[in-house]
């Protein structure tokens, strides 16, 4: 199922950011954004997310098919490594959690604290937290921020078996990941002072 | 939905402070008492079941902060909102964790402090049956208010401005339960009276601190 | 660049609803705003001067019932402050009119010195009744319990930055509130009853006092009615304003 964007407005606290989106993501493919800092790529990932509603506009095929990591990843400071893996895995109800361990290298530190790991390893363990969830639509915001260049190729490989098993990828960033990737900069689409479409002050004006 | 019981257990565990800190709490307030009011016995033994309902009532609001901002600050709750778990249901769960690290032990601690403030003898009973129905509803109120306050820092205490008044229609009959057991008198009614909030509470509420809680995510 | 005289010709919904628009609220309130304040200052003069000085005293209270004429009108406006509050949430969750939020935003400090002022006629009035300040009545408990209730909702209010959350989660607050507030007076009643007779401290005072007291009465609520009126539009006037001015930096702040 392709995840379709039509006409999307998005706004943070209640001023639009970013308006006229249009595009598509289908299985397989991954799209890459790009804007500069507070362009409102956050914004767009969290509505697509379905954290906040959009202003105006659909969003298509995103219907508990997402998931969403960002700044933060939920870990858990007093649980291990597997015990924070396995917690997400039985929510989206999974229960392997060997391929996740696997493929972000972190069999070594399966038994350790997340509060000892270092923040490299912490965003590792919170990038292997998407390949627990089985879910086909994955939205990424800054995925890459105190990965070392090791741990980058480990995304990019993640990231393209994904792609290659018919998942779909949306990632917010600023390095080259050597994906094969649509490149979508936001800043065209920045919302200007005028714009109000349903904006909630918009009564105000 | 066991996991994430499981997992807010074991961190409570885990972490300290859990289980200890609202039965010491609990404690001390219970030690405090006699020294404000004197140590004249016959006047414990009346005071002693609304001071021991106020005890358990203040130490569910002290873990209360507890409960929704360490999940809201290390991005948990954003997670938790776009997986297949219902909000409502993950909200509940979390509430039951609460009543368990916080409510169960001072129901059992409860008959033991009693005997600090002088409890009659058929009070016993009483106080552990309505602590036992009244502290879930404690739970519940409490992951309203936390769910309200979540977004602001500090909220500590604007959430217990906002949720002590939500606890009069518990405190008032889960008091008089253990009041009236006390003095030996019937129970029914109060007791019908505290099960029925209890009941009403668990079924609704869960819906309310949803609402509040997407409203701060957004 | 202009951001405010430049409206596009959308089609605006007529009657009632036409004055969730904050200009048509604002045009509003302010024509009929002069006239409420005279009303409620005439209603009140003429209540409270026929009351205090133009009736007889009580045989038995004394002159200290006339404190009725300020303590009935502003416990029932305490009562309907709220409710009003009640109204104007469900109206935003409904429907998303910003003025609503705002009314009921504005409702809240005149409902809370509404309840105040019962409260203290109320304490004024039962020390020569009573010989007390203060008795844990039910009807009393529950003004104190609504105060709280007031508190909480208005504290909320001012602790959220942002306005539109703001109003949303006051609004879930009013919701719940109520229904616990409610269920509090239940269980104020139960508990008072419980322990003691109590009944004979509250009479009930509509239906007990006399022709001769009760029309300044009736003049003297119309007042207070009127006076809320006039202060949460006034009031609302003032939240508009502000949102206005907010929106107006907050866009030109992006420029």
């Amino acid at each position: 199922m392709t995840l379709v964007i039509r006409d999307l407005c998005v706004a943070r606290g209640g001023l639009p950011v970013l308006m006229g989106l249009n595009f598509q993501v289908a299985p397989g493919r991954a799209l890459v954004l790009r804007g500069p800092n507070g362009s409102g790529k956050t914004t767009l990932l969290r509505t697509l997310a379905g954290l906040q509603p959009p202003l105006s506009g659909e969003i298509g095929g995103a219907e508990d098919r997402i998931a969403y990591a960002a700044h933060s990843d939920g870990l858990k400071a007093m649980l291990s490594v597997a015990e924070n893996l396995r917690f997400w895995a039985s929510v989206f109800g999974q229960r392997d959690i060997g391929p996740a361990l696997r493929s972000y290298a972190l069999e070594d530190l399966h038994d350790r604290l997340a509060g000892t790991l270092s923040a490299g390893q912490k965003r590792r363990l919170g990038l292997a937290r998407m390949l627990v969830t089985a879910r086909p639509v994955w939205v990424l915001d800054e995925p890459t921020v105190s990965l070392d260049a090791d741990a980058v190729l480990l995304f990019a490989r993640a990231v393209r078996t994904h792609l290659e098993a018919g998942g779909s990828a949306i990632i917010a960033t600023h390095i080259d990941l050597g994906l094969e990737a649509e490149v979508l900069d936001v800043t065209p689409f920045r919302a200007t002072a005028e714009t109000r479409a349903g904006a909630s002050d918009e009564a105000f004006l | 939905m066991t996991a994430l019981l499981y997992r807010d257990l074991m961190l409570a565990l885990r972490a300290g402070g859990g289980f200890g800190l609202g039965l010491a709490f609990f404690l001390i307030v219970t030690v405090l008492v006699p020294f404000g009011v004197g140590p004249q016995s016959e006047l414990l033994a009346r005071i002693a079941p609304g001071i021991l309902w106020l005890g358990a009532l203040l130490a569910c609001l002290l873990s209360l902060d507890r409960l929704l901002a360490l999940d809201w600050e290390d991005g948990t709750l954003d997670l938790l909102a776009t997986s297949p778990l219902p909000l409502e249901a993950a909200l509940s769960i979390k509430a039951l964790a609460h009543w368990i690290t916080t409510g169960l032990p001072l129901v059992v601690a409860a008959p033991l402090f009693g005997v600090l403030l002088n409890l009659p003898g058929p009070g016993y009973l009483w106080l552990v049956v309505s602590l036992a129905l009244g502290t879930p509803a404690l739970s519940v109120i409490g992951t309203f208010g936390a769910a309200l306050t979540v977004g602001i820092k500090r909220g500590g205490l604007l959430m217990s401005l906002l949720v002590l008044p939500l606890y009069v229609p518990t405190l008032i009959f889960g008091a008089e339960v253990a009041r009236r057991g006390a003095a030996g008198l019937e129970t029914t009614t109060p007791l019908l009276m505290l099960a029925g909030i209890t009941a009403g509470v668990i079924a609704v509420m869960p819906f309310a601190s949803a609402a509040a809680l997407r409203i701060n995510l957004r | 660049m202009s951001v405010t005289d430049d409206k596009p010709a959308i089609k605006r919904p007529s009657g009632f609803w036409s004055y969730a628009n904050p200009v048509k609220f604002l045009g509003f309130s302010e024509r009929i705003l002069p006239a409420l304040w005279v009303l409620s200052a005439a209603c009140l003069a003429l209540g409270l001067v026929w009351g205090f000085f133009f009736t007889p005293d009580d045989f038995r209270q004394g002159s200290t019932v006339k404190i009725i004429y300020l303590h009935v009108p502003s416990a029932l406006m305490a009562i309907n402050a709220w409710f009003m509050m009640l109204v104007a949430s469900l109206i935003w969750i409904v429907r998303r009119h910003h003025v609503s939020a705002l009314a009921a935003r504005a409702a809240a400090p005149v409902g809370v010195v509404m309840t105040l002022i019962a409260l203290v006629t109320g304490a004024i009035w039962g020390q020569p009744m009573w010989g007390t300040w203060w008795a844990w009545d039910p009807r009393l408990t529950s003004f104190l319990i609504l105060f709280l209730f007031y508190l909480g909702y208005i504290a909320l209010w001012e602790a959220i930055e942002d306005p539109d959350t703001a109003a949303d989660l006051t609004a879930v607050l009013c919701l719940v509130g109520t229904v616990f507030a409610v269920l509090s007076r239940y269980a104020v009643n139960f508990w008072n009853q419980g322990l003691h007779q109590g009944a004979s401290l509250s009479l009930d005072k509509e239906e007990n006092v006399a022709d001769v007291f009760y029309f300044p009465l009736l003049v003297c609520i119309a007042g207070f009615v009127l006076l809320f009126f006039a202060l949460v539009l006034y009031r609302t006037g003032t939240e508009i304003r502000l949102r206005r001015t907010r929106a107006l930096l907050a866009r030109q702040g992006r420029q």
